[in-house]
């Protein structure tokens, strides 16, 4: 659905900060992020917590303003939320409890005015076949398991066919085995549709596993520490010899070593 | 570093060593019965209705117990007596005329009340002006008791049915903007940023997305709103009599207490906590079932 038009990246992140007010402070999320993302990509944003990513996602979502920098969906600025970019949020009341699964897809197509009546219905039923929850169309949240729940928000937001899919820790709050199904059931997902992913994750081995390319940020505030391209194996760099995972690590760790240097030198 | 050790003494230095062990699971039905069915006794237990059906015949007896031991008509009259006069007032008409008054008026208020506090409520959430206005309007009106204004609207409003709906809409608006604009400052961000992912704004975001997700304290505030309705309208009856050309049960109660008709006035009391709880256990209980505990959202 997301066919690459020509060479021109979908999104473009161009030179980002992003600061917002607490009680007392002022918080600089992200400086000058830069970064682009193209059609099909599975484009995963990486870091510590307090590296500023679900910020970054929040604010290419247009729930906040930026301070400085660009966002550019397909050539136009990002201004406000809108159904071209839809979120996959990581806490399981994302769902509409007063809702079944079916009707919460139906919801998510007619308030958007993407579809209505019988094609709307269709729709979601198609989409909530591919996440294996046919049998629970008529079922109401609060009695699905978390992962199954993911599972109906992750239908919810296909079911739009988005421009790009925003996943915000999407698995974060979901066991070990469960997540880790549900990782390969995205993947499984997107060789099926070919949709474009944000995905933000604080784990070396999910970005490794879903990324094809990964924003690595470091904290306080957010900036770009480079970006990686992953096969989704972990193999070993050809020049190094060191798997991605480690290099990962060692880049994420770099930082931390040098904060504490400067913590007892300071 | 500061000084945290734990003192270890009462636990040994290592736990033993054990052998490991891996057994096969028994089926459930070697070990006996995993479900069995509720006694009788439970099964009654386990319903409501029939729990507090058992409370209100305890509070009953005991008052009839009290009522004879006290034998003073005047004061207090057995609760046989007052079905008596129930039934009697039943039987000639004119309880239930009284009701059929009183329920009118006090819907018609009740709605109006809503439908303002809707307006108020929606106004709060769409900008901040109209949250402090909210916020000032509930904070000076709501401690201010609606009896206390029906003198101001028996001038303004003469004696009749206005007067009476306009200390009702006070009685009941404030209640219940203050539960709904709570319940709606307390949903989910997550939910929010939902709403507006779909493209939602405004009156169809408050609609789609705010209401519902605020139902449980809608709710409380429709019953909160509901009984400060009915205390309002028996109260206005009874102090200031007839103001709406027919009257209703707090006229009731005020004319026989005149008559020195004790067990009448019983009567009249005994119908509006009647009317109290059918409202609460039949219509106020079958919207939870059909709303908030149906999505899951209060046990």
């Amino acid at each position: 659905m997301n066919a690459p038009t020509g060479s021109a990246p979908l999104l473009q992140v161009e030179g980002l900060t992003l600061q917002y007010k607490t009680e007392k402070h002022l918080v600089t999320a992200t400086y000058r992020v830069s970064f682009d993302v193209y059609g099909a990509d599975r484009f995963v944003v990486l870091g510590p917590s307090g590296c500023g990513k679900s910020t970054l996602l929040k604010a290419v979502g247009g729930y906040m303003a930026p301070t400085e920098g660009t966002m550019r969906l397909k050539g136009r600025p990002i201004r406000e939320p809108g159904a071209d970019r839809v979120f996959v949020f990581q806490e399981f009341d994302q769902l509409l409890p007063w809702k079944t699964v079916k009707q919460n897809v139906i919801f998510a197509l007619q308030s958007s005015g993407k579809l209505h009546g019988k094609a709307a219905e269709a729709q979601a039923m198609r989409y909530i076949e591919k996440v294996n929850l046919a049998k629970f169309a008529n079922a109401y949240p609060h009695t699905l398991s978390g992962g199954m729940k993911q599972r109906v928000a992750i239908a919810r937001a296909l079911a739009m066919e988005p421009d790009v899919l925003m996943m915000d820790e999407p698995f974060a709050a979901l066991d070990a085995l469960t997540r880790r199904k549900m990782q390969e059931e995205l993947l499984a997902l997107w060789s099926e549709t070919r949709f474009t992913v944000l995905f933000v994750t604080h784990s070396i081995p999910e970005a490794v596993l879903i990324g094809n390319r990964i924003l690595l940020l470091s904290p306080h505030p957010g900036q770009v520490k480079g970006e990686l391209n992953s096969d989704g194996s972990d193999r070993a760099d050809p020049v190094s010899g060191h798997k991605l995972s480690d290099r990962i690590h060692q880049l994420l760790f770099a930082d931390r070593i040098e904060e504490q240097e400067i913590v007892h030198h300071g | 570093m500061a000084e945290t050790h734990i003192s270890a003494a009462q636990w040994p230095a290592a736990p033993p060593v054990r052998p490991e062990y891996l057994r096969d699971v028994v089926a459930s039905g070697d070990i006996g019965v995993v479900q069995k069915p509720l006694t009788l006794w439970q099964q009654l237990f386990n319903q409501a209705w029939l729990r507090k059906t058992f409370i209100l015949v305890l509070i009953a007896a005991a008052w009839e117990i009290y009522a004879r031991q006290l034998n003073n008509p005047l004061l207090v009259p057995t609760f046989s007596a007052t079905l008596e006069a129930f039934w009697a007032g039943i039987a000639d008409g004119e309880i239930l005329q009284k009701v059929a008054n009183s329920v009118q008026l006090l819907l018609k208020g009740y709605a109006l009340g809503l439908a303002l506090a809707l307006i108020f409520t929606a106004l709060a959430m769409m900008s901040r002006i109209g949250n402090d206005l909210l916020e000032t309007l509930t904070s000076a009106f709501n401690p201010l008791p609606a009896i206390a204004l029906l003198p101001l609207a028996l001038i303004w409003f003469g004696l009749g049915d206005l007067s009476i709906i306009f200390v009702l809409v006070h009685s009941v608006l404030w209640a219940v903007a203050l539960n709904t604009h709570s319940g709606f400052r307390s949903v989910s961000n997550t939910l929010r940023m939902v709403g507006r992912n779909y493209g939602l704004k405004g009156l169809g975001y408050i609609a789609r997305i705010l209401i519902p997700a605020a139902f449980p304290s809608i709710l409380t505030g429709l019953k909160i709103g509901w009984a400060f309705a009915w205390r309002t309208l028996i109260a206005a009856e009874l102090v200031f009599g007839v103001s709406s050309g027919k009257g209703g049960l707090g006229w009731y109660i005020y004319e026989n207490k005149n008559m020195l008709d004790i067990p009448a006035v019983f009567a009249g009391l005994f119908t509006v906590i009647l009317i109290g709880l059918i409202v609460e256990n039949f219509i106020f209980r079958n919207i939870e079932a059909a709303t908030v505990r149906k999505w899951g959202m209060q046990s």
